[in-house]
């Protein structure tokens, strides 16, 4: 059975917040479904009993000591802000949200 | 023969004995650049003037008699996923276009120490994304050997300098194979190292599980030079071990009686260009000739492989690039609301590649896809983990080719996606595997451009790795060390 | 008839750790400070930076777990959850998913006299996010917002409880016990009002005697325990209703508003999301080996719960006392102290309870400044006679803003206690003389009469003259 992956695009294209254009969907489906259809072989093997792997490396993780580090200086902090007020980082409104269907 | 045509090793040995200054071969380099980047296009930023300032300081430390490490004053480019302080750092992305770090990667404070002039950072597939450097926002870069073709990638612009002789050294990443395909297609030595090696602290990350960076070089030698800089333990890094690092080229000279080899099967398809396998076998041969004991192996999930690996890294990649929302940094759209400013920056800001692995990832970790898709390529992970550690029982070290066919043309893949990505399909399951992995240059092809072998090592052998890399390199038939670049005008360079 | 109802709340507590440095990076926690400054690449999800655990933070994440009785888990793993606002960093929160840092765990509260056995589902860690602040009255009408990431990062733990808590009420004491017991462990400070603490609850309503769940409604930004028993007690009146009238609930996440004294239906944010959670691969699992456990539970310190029972059977004290020096872990420490030095413990208990902690809120001192052996001196000067039960009281109102020994005061002062005729005598007779009325009102049978005059006697001594002595002395004078 094909993926047919254009029912899922603009749900998808939601989820990791994309604005795509009509064309830009279009090709997402077909090149999509294409892609998932060859990923998709992973299912023909057999896994049962079998741990996922998340990471490569099987020591346990390091702890450091609870020690405070200079931060950055303020202007170094704020120099990438695309939209900045005063030595706050501004955003547009958080409610004028249509509600979207996830 | 000019300073912009030797090695890194001999430009070390020419600073200890004071024949010449790191000012010299800066400018030879510089001016290198200035000749042949125009038609290649491998740089995103130059950074002459910081090189110069380097070398100069270099200069008057050794003058004064200070003890420096042997590649002090050996300039090298880096991919500009690095973050460098106060030097822009793009990822070839519109999102990242005017980006300035505040700090420098772990590799580059490495870099910094040891006094290697930065000469500039270099082009690249967006967010690593891509095996052609075609997918970066700003332009292509081109392959030295024909200028039609492409550099591979992601790490195009840093093989194409190193290839060119803009640099004698650069530094690359690779997650699925953008370090050892880019190596093959323009003749070089690239390391993929094992993961964890080399600190990803300032790596603009992709896939962080299989995130490494490595070094481009001319040479085995060059290589583990460069290694040796680069490698150890970054405490800023959780997934960097703790693994003494050994001096690499130390035993570089030692030869490869009784080393077991293994051919694996499917990287030698009857699929792949004839060429490229037949010069894989040459390879061998010389390996067999001079004591090493060869047989076959099969890896049968390596057809497998790619499924697990186009879902595992585009759900970490769609993650790793939530941050990119228009509010710290990088580019934003404007919008009335938050979520039009969110949804617009990053529609705006990511090239096609870019959103479809966003895509892809999002949809594979979602609800009702995720086990499905992302858990059972984790799980697949774990069994092609356990293939190699069969097979490394067997031998000491995996060889293949490095990529099907040598580069092809630009805009040849651009329009199919997946035959893109089975470009990398020799390079994928020893990087899920987080296996160190090499390709040396295994000779030219008919059509003149070069072609690579692979070698995957178990863990931390990196050594290992040169170590054979050295050795063909002095037994194979001579192999032209440079691409004559052609330049438009004319004339070869 | 009317239909009952039954009340099903479950709680969220969100802590901030008591560290130095923040969860993944060495940015200060300090509280309040200029916007953005305790900022580095690392909480401000720069490209490339990476997150390294905290020691500290794991530390007092175990030893909450295990004062909860929560079951530490030796193999834990860290989880990205996915979705964008403009106060996540990295468009992903570092949290636990499917394997949390303790599992199950429980607390005892005291709910009318009883003790009642609120159960936990688990204890994990996760990293704080930024501040949001909105331009305009409210967040529901500003035109923009400002971030602000000093609190990016800090070590978050969070507490689910089970669906076991039944009223507003038994919210607001589970959470008052709660805070006790984490200020026991010092791993917060439990701050509402500066959000150090903060408490999100589901709710749900179902009839008597059912067992399937109701529709769940979540209440968000509730700013004070006062604030939680209210808001839950506003929701079950407003979902009683709507299922009286046959409506249905709607499945949503509301805000508490405190002016209003309603909730609100927050809409646009989160919803239903789809937070796509995997496997954090910056960091590797956390692994605890069982001497760590064990270490943290050693270096645990007495619970509220032991100290409570120890001070009734020790000391001897009423549940009434004993909770007060439980509640107040530093009075609680007072107290032991002093009672080193003092055996009547009820005495001391009520001189703790009433006297100093009047004068504690007068003069806006902590118990800490108190030297203990210092109200067992003045006890002890008022049991031997040597000041007078007034005179003690200004002493230790004395003793509490200037931290003077008692003895030394009563030198100073000269406040020792007059006694003998020869001393009170002078007085009486001037006192009878200046008031004649009073005394002619005695004599008629006014017993208050002669307590008039004993004030009186007492305001001319200042306070240093014994009431019972002088009592006998008038009336000997003017029956
Ligand atoms: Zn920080």
């Amino acid at each position: 059975m094909a993926i047919d992956f254009a029912e899922e695009v603009d749900h998808v294209a939601h989820l990791a917040r994309l604005t795509l254009d009509w064309e830009e969907k279009v090709r997402m489906a077909e090149q999509l479904s294409k892609i998932l259809e060859t990923a998709r072989r992973v299912q023909e093997l057999d896994t049962t009993g079998i741990e996922p792997t998340a990471h490569v490396i099987t020591l346990p993780a390091v702890l450091r000591e609870d020690l405070t580090r200079p931060s950055l200086p303020l202007n170094r902090v704020l120099q990438n802000a695309p939209t900045r007020q005063k030595d706050f980082f501004r955003v547009p409104s958080i409610t004028a949200v249509k509600q979207v269907e996830e | 023969m000019k300073l912009y045509e030797k090695t890194a090793a001999d430009l070390g040995r020419l600073f200890q004995k004071k024949e010449v200054s790191a000012v010299e071969v800066v400018r030879s380099f510089l001016d290198r650049i200035e000749k042949v980047e125009p038609y290649l296009k491998a740089f995103i930023t130059h950074t002459p003037a910081m090189a110069l300032e380097t070398a100069n300081e270099i200069d008057n430390r050794r003058m004064s008699g200070e003890e420096l490490h042997p590649l002090a004053g050996v300039p090298i480019a880096i991919k500009d996923n690095m973050c460098t302080e106060g030097l822009r750092t793009t990822c070839a992305s519109r999102i990242l276009e005017n980006f300035i770090p505040p700090y420098d990667a772990a590799v580059v404070g490495a870099l910094k120490r040891v006094g290697m002039p930065l000469l500039g950072k270099t082009n690249m597939d967006e967010f690593a994304m891509g095996s052609s450097t075609e997918n970066s926002a700003f332009f292509t870069t081109r392959n030295p050997w024909d200028r039609e073709r492409v550099p591979g990638g992601s790490s195009g612009g840093s093989a194409v300098v190193v290839s060119a002789g803009m640099a004698p050294l650069a530094l690359g990443s690779d997650t699925g194979g953008s370090i050892r395909q880019p190596a093959s297609f323009c003749g070089l030595i690239g390391l993929r190292p094992t993961y964890g090696r080399v600190s990803r602290y300032g790596l603009i990350a992709f896939a962080s599980s299989l995130d490494q960076i490595g070094p481009f070089s001319l040479t085995a030698l060059d290589g583990a030079l460069l290694m040796n800089i680069i490698a150890g333990y970054d405490p800023l890094d959780s997934t960097s071990l703790p693994e003494s690092v050994p001096d690499y080229p130390l035993g570089l000279e030692e030869d490869v009686k009784k080393l077991r080899i293994g051919i694996i099967r499917q990287n030698v398809s009857k699929d792949f260009d004839p060429e490229v396998t037949a010069a894989v076998m040459k390879l061998v041969s010389i390996l067999e000739e001079n004591g090493a004991e060869i047989d076959e192996v099969s890896l049968p999930l390596t057809d497998y492989g790619l499924g697990a690996y186009y879902l595992i890294a585009p759900a970490e990649a769609s993650s790793n690039l939530g941050r990119y929302d228009g509010v710290r940094y990088g580019h934003n759209a404007g919008g009335d609301d938050i979520e039009s400013m969110f949804s617009r920056t990053r529609g705006e800001g990511f090239g096609p590649e870019v959103k479809r692995r966003i895509m892809i990832g999002t949809y594979a970790l979602s609800a009702g896809y995720f086990d499905a898709f992302y858990l059972q390529a984790m799980k697949v992970r774990t069994l092609i983990r356990r293939d190699y550690a069969i097979a490394f029982n067997r031998f000491d070290l995996l060889v293949g080719a490095t990529t099907p066919t040598p580069a092809f043309k630009i805009g040849e893949k651009t329009d199919d996606p997946l035959q893109m990505y089975l470009s990398d399909i020799c390079n994928i399951t020893d990087a899920l595997a987080g296996l160190p992995s090499l390709s040396v240059p295994s000779g030219l092809h008919s059509n003149g451009l070069p072609m690579g072998t692979q070698l995957t090592a178990p863990a931390f052998q990196e050594g290992l790795l040169f170590k054979v890399a050295n050795f063909l390199e002095q037994k194979r038939d001579p192999l032209p060390r440079w691409p004559r670049v052609e330049l438009p005008e004319g004339g070869l360079q | 008839m009317k239909m009952k109802y039954d009340t099903v709340i479950g709680l969220e507590i969100h802590l901030e750790l008591q560290t130095h440095s923040k969860l993944f990076c060495g940015c200060s926690t300090t509280f309040g400070q200029e916007p953005n400054i305790n900022c580095c690449p690392i909480c401000l999800g720069l490209p490339g930076s990476l997150p390294v655990f905290n020691r500290r933070a794991i530390e007092l994440a175990v030893s909450v777990a295990l004062a909860l009785n929560s079951a530490v888990q030796q193999k834990s793993r860290f989880d990205r959850k996915n979705y964008f606002y403009p106060d996540l960093p990295k468009g992903y929160q570092i949290s636990q998913y499917d394997q949390p840092l303790a599992r199950g765990g429980y607390l005892e509260i005291e709910f009318d006299e009883e003790s009642r056995r609120i159960n936990l589902e688990r204890v994990h860690l996760e990293e704080e996010a930024g501040k949001l602040m909105h331009a305009g009255d409210s967040i529901f009408d500003s035109s923009y917002s400002l971030v602000d990431y000093n609190r990016a990062g800090i070590a978050l733990l969070e507490i689910v409880t089970k669906p076991d808590i039944h009223s507003g009420r038994e919210a607001r004491l589970f959470l008052e016990d709660l805070r006790t017991l984490l200020l026991y462990t010092g791993a917060s400070d439990c701050k509402m009002e500066e959000g150090s603490l903060r408490c999100d609850a589901n709710i749900s309503l179902r009839p008597v005697g059912s067992t399937a769940l109701g529709t769940r409604v979540e209440v968000k930004n509730m700013n004070s325990f006062r604030a939680v028993e209210m808001a839950l007690n506003y929701e079950v009146k407003r979902q009683e209703e709507i299922l009286s009238a046959d409506g249905h609930i709607i499945q949503e996440t509301c805000h508490w508003d405190e002016e209003k004294k309603e909730t609100i239906p927050l809409r646009g944010k989160e919803g239903s999301s789809d937070y796509r959670y995997f496997p954090e691969p910056d960091l590797l699992p956390l692994t605890l080996e069982a001497s760590f456990i064990e270490k943290q539970s050693a270096l645990l310190p007495e619970l509220p719960r032991q100290r409570r029972v120890r001070f009734k059977e020790h000391y001897g004290l009423n549940g009434k006392e004993a909770t007060l020096l439980t509640e107040n872990r530093t009075l609680g420490d007072f107290f032991e102290a002093a009672a080193n030095d003092y055996s009547d413990y009820r005495n001391l208990v009520k001189w703790i309870q009433g006297d100093l902690l009047y004068q504690l809120r007068e003069s806006g001192k902590s118990v800490e400044q108190i030297e203990p052996g210092l109200l067992v001196e003045l006890i002890t000067l008022l049991n031997n006679g040597n000041i007078t039960r007034p005179v003690a009281k200004e002493l230790l109102a004395e003793m509490v803003l200037s931290g003077k020994s008692p003895h030394k005061l009563v030198q100073e002062k000269g406040l020792g206690r007059i006694s003998g005729q020869e001393k009170l005598l002078p007085l009486v007779d001037r006192v009878i003389a200046e008031n004649p009325e009073a005394v002619e009102n005695y004599r008629r049978g006014k017993e208050k009469a002669s307590a008039f005059l004993v004030g009186r006697v007492m305001a001319l001594s200042g306070g240093r003259a014994d009431p019972e002595e002088l009592s006998k002395l008038i009336k000997g004078k003017i029956s």
